[in-house]
C-alpha cells in the first residue's frame, strides 16, 4: 500500500493501562524467564529419575550461560520467580480485566470469522496479493498473534502452579499430564516466548515502527489507515 | 563545507534508552539481588509461605499412592547430606546404641522414643512421590509412625504454633508449620522400600512427607520440639523458602 502523501492526523491507539500492562509484562517476563532458567540449571533434564521420559530436550544436561540467569543460585532463582510470578499473574488479569470490560477484545480476539481475512493477509504479505486487506484497529493475523500471546501467558501461568503445589493441585498437574509432563510444557513455553518476542520486535521495527511510539505514547502516527 | 552539526535529538534520546534497557537488564543477570533487594525478596517469600499454607495447603488432602512397582530404582534416587558433602562420609549417632528420639518443647509429657518403642506403635506405609527443590521427582515406599501420633503421646501446649525437627547431620535443622506435620501422611519414617533405613537414607530415624520438598524432610533425626516461635532451618535460613510445601 501507498505512503500516504498528506499527513495523517495522530490516532490514539493505546489506553494507558494498556500501555503500563505491556511494558510492565516485558520486564516482569524477561526476570521469570531468567531465574527459571536459573530453576532448570538444578535439574536440567525432564522425566522421573530412573525413569523414560518421551518428548525431546535439545537443551538436555546443556548448562544455562550465567547472562541468561537470574537469582545467583537455585534459592535466589526460586525467590526472584515466585516474587515476579505475582506481578504476571496481576498484569494479566488486569490487562484482560480491561479488555473485557471496555469491550476492546473485540479488536483483539481471533475468531473463525478472521481465518478468511488472516490467509489474504498473509498473501499481502507474501507479496501474493497486492491491496492491504480492509482491516479494523488490527489486522486478523494481528488478532491472531495477539490472542494466542494471552493464550501462551495463561499456559505458563497454569502450567508454573501446576508444578509449584503439585499434591494441592494435583487436579492441575494432572490436566497437562501430571508434575513432569507440567514442567516439561512449563519450558517449552518459555521457548514460545521467546521466538513471538524477536518476531514481534523484528515486525515492530521492519514493518511499523510508529506502532512502537504507539506503544509508548498511545499515539499512532504511522502509515497504517488501520482505525475505523 | 560544513561538519555536520550533532545534536541530541528527542529521537536520539529515546533511542538510546531502548538500548539502555535491555543492557542494563543482561548487566544484572546471574544477580541474586544485591545487599538491598535479596532480603527483601526473601521477606516477600514470606507471603508465599502463607499462601501456601493458610490458602492451597489441604489438611485432608492426600498425596497420590503407587503400586509399589512404580518405585524408582533406589540407585537412582539421591539423598544429600550435609556431612557427606563436607567429609564424604555419611552421619552416623555418636552411639548408636543409645540413640533415641526426644520429644520435648512446649508438652505436657516430654518423651525419649527408642527405635523399638517407634517400631511398636501403629505403622504407616504407603508408596509415594518424592519432590526435590530441583524438579526432580523419584518414587519410593516409607513406613513409619505418624508425626501426629507421637504428638498424642506427647500433648503438646496450646501454645505450642511450630514444630523444630533436629538431627545429627552437622547443623541440619527445620521448622515445620503444623497443620503439614500432622498431616495423615507426615511420618517418623524407620524403613524406605521395606528395608530399615540405610545411611544415606538417614538411618536411623528420619522425617518423611509426600506433601513437602525433600529439604523440608530432616533426616538423621534426634529431636522434634514444639516451638511457641518459628524455627528457621539450614537450607530455609540461606534463602530457601521456608514453607517448602508441595
Amino acid at each position: 500500500m501507498e505512503s500516504a502523501a498528506v499527513p495523517r492526523p495522530p490516532v490514539k491507539r493505546h489506553h494507558g493501562i494498556v500501555r503500563v500492562a505491556h511494558w510492565l509484562n516485558a520486564i516482569v517476563l524477561l526476570g521469570m524467564i531468567a531465574s527459571g532458567l536459573q530453576i532448570y540449571g538444578a535439574f536440567s533434564h525432564f522425566g522421573i529419575r530412573g525413569g523414560t521420559f518421551p518428548l525431546p530436550n535439545p537443551l538436555d544436561g546443556k548448562p544455562i550461560p550465567q547472562w541468561g540467569r537470574l537469582g545467583g543460585w537455585l534459592a535466589g532463582g526460586l525467590n526472584w520467580h515466585f516474587a515476579l510470578a505475582w506481578p504476571f499473574v496481576i498484569t494479566g488479569l488486569v490487562y484482560l480485566l480491561f479488555l473485557g470490560l471496555t469491550g476492546e477484545w473485540r479488536a483483539l480476539l481471533f475468531r473463525p470469522r478472521d481465518l478468511g481475512p488472516a490467509v489474504r493477509m498473509q498473501l499481502y504479505y507474501l507479496k501474493l496479493r497486492k491491496e492491504h486487506p480492509p482491516q479494523g484497529k488490527h489486522n486478523a493475523l494481528q488478532k491472531g498473534a495477539y490472542t494466542f500471546i494471552v493464550l501462551l501467558g495463561a499456559l505458563s501461568a497454569l502450567t508454573g502452579f501446576a508444578i509449584y503445589k503439585p499434591v494441592q493441585l494435583s487436579w492441575l498437574a494432572s490436566l497437562f499430564g501430571g508434575y513432569e509432563l507440567a514442567r516439561y510444557w512449563h519450558f517449552v513455553t518459555v521457548w514460545i516466548f521467546v521466538g513471538f518476542t524477536l518476531l514481534h520486535v523484528a515486525l515492530v521495527f521492519l514493518v511499523d515502527p510508529a506502532s512502537l511510539r504507539a506503544m509508548i505514547t498511545g499515539w499512532y502516527r504511522g502509515r497504517f489507515p488501520s482505525h475505523e | 563545507m560544513s561538519e555536520p552539526v550533532h545534536r541530541l535529538t528527542r529521537r536520539d534520546l529515546f533511542r538510546l534508552g531502548l538500548a539502555a534497557g535491555p543492557a542494563a537488564l543482561v548487566a544484572a543477570c546471574g544477580w541474586d539481588g544485591g545487599p538491598v533487594l535479596e532480603p527483601r525478596l526473601r521477606a516477600f517469600s514470606r507471603i508465599n509461605d502463607w499462601i501456601g499454607e493458610r490458602v492451597l495447603l489441604s489438611p485432608r488432602r492426600l498425596a497420590r499412592e503407587y503400586p509399589v512397582e512404580a518405585r524408582t530404582p533406589p540407585f537412582d534416587f539421591p539423598s544429600y547430606s550435609i556431612t557427606y558433602n563436607r567429609t564424604g562420609g555419611f552421619p552416623a549417632p555418636d552411639r548408636p546404641e543409645k540413640w533415641a528420639l526426644e520429644v520435648g518443647g512446649l508438652v505436657r509429657q516430654p518423651l525419649r522414643l527408642t527405635l523399638e518403642m517407634l517400631q511398636a506403635m501403629p505403622r504407616v506405609t504407603y508408596t509415594v512421590k518424592h519432590h526435590c527443590v530441583e524438579g526432580w521427582t523419584a518414587i519410593g515406599s516409607w513406613t513409619g509412625v505418624p508425626v501426629s501420633t507421637v504428638a498424642d503421646l506427647a500433648q503438646p501446649k496450646a501454645e505450642a504454633a511450630f514444630l523444630r525437627f533436629d538431627s545429627f547431620d552437622s547443623d541440619y535443622y527445620n521448622g515445620w508449620d503444623l497443620t503439614s506435620a500432622m498431616h495423615a501422611q507426615t511420618i517418623l519414617a524407620y524403613a524406605y522400600n521395606d528395608q530399615p533405613l540405610s545411611a544415606m537414607k538417614g538411618a536411623p530415624l528420619r522425617l518423611y512427607s509426600p506433601i513437602k520438598l525433600g529439604y523440608k524432610m530432616t533426616k538423621y533425626l534426634t529431636a522434634m520440639t514444639f516451638t511457641r516461635t518459628r524455627p528457621g532451618g539450614y537450607w530455609e535460613d540461606q534463602g530457601y523458602p521456608w514453607f517448602g510445601g508441595v
